[in-house]
């Protein structure tokens, strides 16, 4: 493999990380919201990601800060092309990132249903978001010869990146939902989450299944066999994670969705590769992992320091995991304002 | 307005945004750490109890301080690409380095032990507890290394060469070890220090005059902030001091600015007041001290300092016909107000400690009021700071390689860029508004009353 290989799968491997970390964060956001009204309630499932959500949001900076490093044009382009796209988004990411810090800070009612309507809208609206990018990526953008996007944000909203978007929204929030079934101590509640979550999966699913028949009968990306199987696997995940949800094996069906989230963006990486933005205008002015790349002595200085740091990351968030384990009940919330 | 214009104004006011919690980050943090260390290594179960009191309080602020930092961040990592993609293409292979080690290095440090710390006061032991503010601390820190070692850059490029249409890095060691980053880093450390410290006199100087029951508390901590202040203070004067001498070789026009020096002289004065005329590049009136200006770059009373005119002259040579004047009046300004700021902060920090150290400061209530009054007085300084280094480069984004102008993306629109300015500062002045109310109630409602 070239340095510029590496750098794809390695950027695969940090957005993965991403979605899988952050689509929980963000599935709890959504749920939380909807499954209840109860305070009490919501401060438990809340509780399960105040300790790790900016430990998860740091996989998307890095994500995107190893894309500006390794592939500079990729940034460029992709990050001016989406501008408006990307503002709502950074909007949703404030009020929610504020939102867990400010909502237990008084114990007026009004108030945390702001906060609440805060996480709610900053969970579900990048989440959306994601999806629309991720199905741009996939569908092809207005990509000039000089790498310039050159069409408006409602080129980027599509039908087609419109059910990308709902795709990965209803996914994240099912993934979530078995997180927090996972986690949570408190039987009634668990209840509450399942038959919500068994509805918006359902919904997940069928959109999923329109975004995959979308990208296999309108683009080339799944014309090879590896990442034909790749979404092959993550359905059946998905609808193993939705079966073992109903059981209520609750452990069993956070892997099912987890599963099926790397299998999602390994089959969409692999999919792409060597491509990574494809110019719907002309498939010459696509960018791809030599033409939008850092030189080879910056890619190697960087595949250095991923060597070190990448693993260490690993470890202490690891540990951090860990040290969080075990269910969440009344007790962790009682005397404490997170 | 144009797109050009705009997105320089968007990034300048979510930069400074940004740069109103980083540098209490920074200082605070390692304040926090302090406090918490403090509680255990002292002997007294008193004194021991008060510190970690003192801690949660302080460390409760600097959550809420934090979680504006974070928030403000993101929209900085992504504001490269979205606003300056030519930039990103042209420096990409060096900048998104130090950008992505940042995230990989420091971020993810602070987020995760940041995690554990909030959350670890009953369920860690109190030395592993103690770690973690370290470690967070730490990480902070590490992330303003890594962000100003790309400013750097921008402001001094070294260890790359031009090829492919493009700034290209050769030299990653060259880039980490950049002198102009000794200065920079340095400065923005020890200013944070001296903010954070100059927010927790106001703070405790506050709870000393209003709050009864916690007054032993906040003695202490006032007397602690009154070291930890003057050691900031002095501190970054005195990395000013020296990378102001080191400008005269990295940035000789950015200087001559600053000073407001038009012709070249040996030995060159230094101006105090002057009325500026940027359309003719002359001074209309200035009050000068004579030979001040060598003095204070060489050491000695002589010594030549070129003017901008003379310098403009030879860009004019190296790179062609063009406005090589950065903002004069703002640079000289902007400089003074820094440097008074200072000033003023550090005969506040003195009183303070000199009624301290004399147990008179209830008999002063007025120097207790003014602290208060004053607590801005450091934001101040930081934004004016770094009006001087980013606008001093101008018409450059990054000095000699790349003009401002070239850098922005093609593609945006001025409608574009005026609506994210709208929105962001809508929700930036919300947000601090809350921030605000949240922290002083904070301060209001705790107390720290002797058991
Ligand atoms: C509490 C804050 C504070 C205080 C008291 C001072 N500064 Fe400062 N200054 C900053 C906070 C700051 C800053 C915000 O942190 C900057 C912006 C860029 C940087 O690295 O630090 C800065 C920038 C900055 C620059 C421009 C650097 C560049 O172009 O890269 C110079 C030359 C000085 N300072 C010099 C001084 C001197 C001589 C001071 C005192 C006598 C002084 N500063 C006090
Ligand atoms: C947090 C501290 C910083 C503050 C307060 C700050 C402030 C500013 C200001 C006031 C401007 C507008 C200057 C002008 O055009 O008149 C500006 C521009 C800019 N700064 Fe900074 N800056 C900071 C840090 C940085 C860092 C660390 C970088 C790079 C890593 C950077 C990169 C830029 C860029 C790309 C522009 C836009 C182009 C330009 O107008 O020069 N800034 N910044
Ligand atoms: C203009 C360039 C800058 C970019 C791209 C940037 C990026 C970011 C991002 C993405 C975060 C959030 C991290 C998280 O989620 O945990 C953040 C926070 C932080 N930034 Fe910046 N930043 C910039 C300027 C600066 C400067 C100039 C400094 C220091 C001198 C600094 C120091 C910090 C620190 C210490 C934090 C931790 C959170 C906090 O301090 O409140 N940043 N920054």
């Amino acid at each position: 493999m070239d340095l510029n290989t590496i750098w794809f799968v390695l950027i695969g491997v940090l957005f993965a990380g991403f979605f899988l970390l952050e689509g929980f964060d963000y599935g709890v956001g959504m749920v939380s919201m909807l499954a209840t009204n109860d305070d009490t309630e919501r401060r438990m499932m809340l509780r399960t990601i105040t300790p790790v959500w900016d430990g998860n949001e740091v996989w998307m900076l890095t994500a995107g800060g190893a894309t500006f490093a390794a592939f500079p044009h990729v940034y460029a382009t992709m990050f001016s092309g989406m501008y408006l796209a990307l503002f709502l988004m950074l909007i949703g990411l404030i009020l929610r990132g504020v939102a867990f810090e400010f909502r237990d800070k008084l114990e007026d009612i009004k108030w945390r249903r702001l906060w609440d309507m805060a996480i709610f809208i900053g969970s579900a609206l990048p989440a959306f978001l994601w999806g629309v990018a991720v199905a741009n990526l996939v569908s092809g953008m207005k990509i000039d010869a000089n790498m310039i996007y050159a069409g408006t944000f409602f080129d980027l909203l599509t039908p087609g990146t419109i059910i990308g978007g709902a795709a990965f929204l209803l996914v994240f929030a099912f993934h979530g939902a078995a997180y927090l079934n996972m986690r949570l101590g408190r039987y009634a509640l668990q209840e509450k989450i399942k038959a919500l979550a068994l509805k918006l999966g359902l919904l997940a699913a069928v959109f999923y299944l329109m975004f995959a028949f979308g990208m296999y009968a309108c683009t080339g990306l799944l014309s090879t066999t590896m990442p034909l199987v790749l979404i092959g696997l993550a359905v059946v995940a998905f609808v193993a994670a939705m079966v073992l949800m109903k059981a209520g094996l609750y452990g069993g069906s956070f892997a099912g969705t987890a599963a099926a989230v790397l299998f999602t963006t390994a089959g969409i990486f692999g999919g792409l590769f060597p491509n990574i933005l494809i110019s719907s205008l002309n498939p010459a002015w696509s960018l791809n992992i030599y033409n939008a790349s850092s030189t080879p002595y910056t890619l190697s200085i960087m595949t250095g320091a991923a060597c070190v740091f990448v693993p260490i990351v690993l470890i202490y968030q690891g540990m951090a995991y860990w040290h969080f384990r075990g269910t969440i009940t009344e007790a962790d919330i009682e005397g404490n304002h997170y | 307005m144009d797109a050009l214009l705009l997105s320089r104004v968007q990034f300048a006011l979510t930069t400074v945004y940004h740069f109103l919690f980083v540098p209490v980050t920074l200082g605070l943090s390692i304040f926090v750490a302090l406090l918490e260390t403090g509680s255990l290594v002292t002997k007294t179960y008193a004194m021991r109890d008060r510190l970690r009191k003192l801690a949660k309080f302080f460390g409760g602020l600097f959550l809420i301080n934090f979680a504006m930092g974070v928030v403000t961040g993101i929209v900085q990592e992504f504001h490269f690409g979205m606003n300056w993609s030519e930039y990103s293409r042209f420096m990409g292979d060096i900048f998104g380095a130090p950008l992505a080690l940042e995230a990989l290095t420091a971020f993810f440090l602070e987020s995760t032990f940041l995690g554990l710390w909030m959350f670890g006061w009953d369920r860690l032991s109190p030395k592993l507890h103690c770690l973690t503010i370290w470690i967070v601390a730490l990480g902070s820190n590490l992330s303003a290394f890594w962000i100003l070692t790309a400013n750097s850059f921008m402001q001094h490029p070294v260890g790359y060469a031009i090829s492919n249409g493009r700034a290209e890095m050769t030299d990653f060691l060259a880039l980490v070890t950049n002198p102009y980053v000794h200065g920079e880093f340095g400065h923005a450390l020890l200013a944070g220090v001296s903010t954070a410290g100059f927010l927790v006199l106001a703070i405790s100087a506050w709870k000393l005059l209003y709050d009864r029951e916690s007054r032993a508390a906040f003695e202490l901590s006032l007397k602690a902030a009154v070291v930890y202040t003057m050691v900031g203070l002095m501190g970054t004067m005195g990395v000013g001091h020296f990378h102001t001498q080191y400008l005269a070789e990295a940035n000789p026009m950015k200087l001559s600015a600053m000073e407001a020096l038009w012709e070249t002289e040996n030995p060159a004065p230094f101006t105090v007041m002057a009325v500026i005329n940027e359309d003719e590049h002359k001074n209309d009136m200035a009050i000068e001290i004579p030979a001040l200006f060598s003095f204070m770059l060489y050491n000695k009373p002589e010594g030549e300092v070129k003017g901008m005119n003379d310098l403009h002259q030879e860009l004019v040579a190296k790179y062609g016909q063009g406005d090589y004047y950065p903002d004069v009046t703002g640079l000289f300004f902007s400089f003074r107000i820094m440097i008074g700021v200072g000033g003023l902060m550090a005969a506040i920090t003195a009183l303070l400690g000199l009624l301290a150290w004399r147990r008179k400061l209830l008999d002063f209530p007025i120097v207790l009021k003014l602290v208060q009054v004053l607590f801005f007085l450091p934001f101040i300084a930081n934004s004016v700071g770094w009006y001087i280094a980013e606008a001093g480069r101008q018409p450059w984004i990054v000095v000699g390689l790349q003009k401002t102008a070239d850098a922005v993306s093609p593609n945006l629109t001025a409608g574009e860029v005026g609506l994210t300015i709208a929105g962001f500062t809508a929700v930036y002045l919300v947000l601090i508004a809350v921030a605000v109310g949240i922290g002083f109630r904070h301060i209001y409602n705790t107390k720290i009353a002797e058991d």
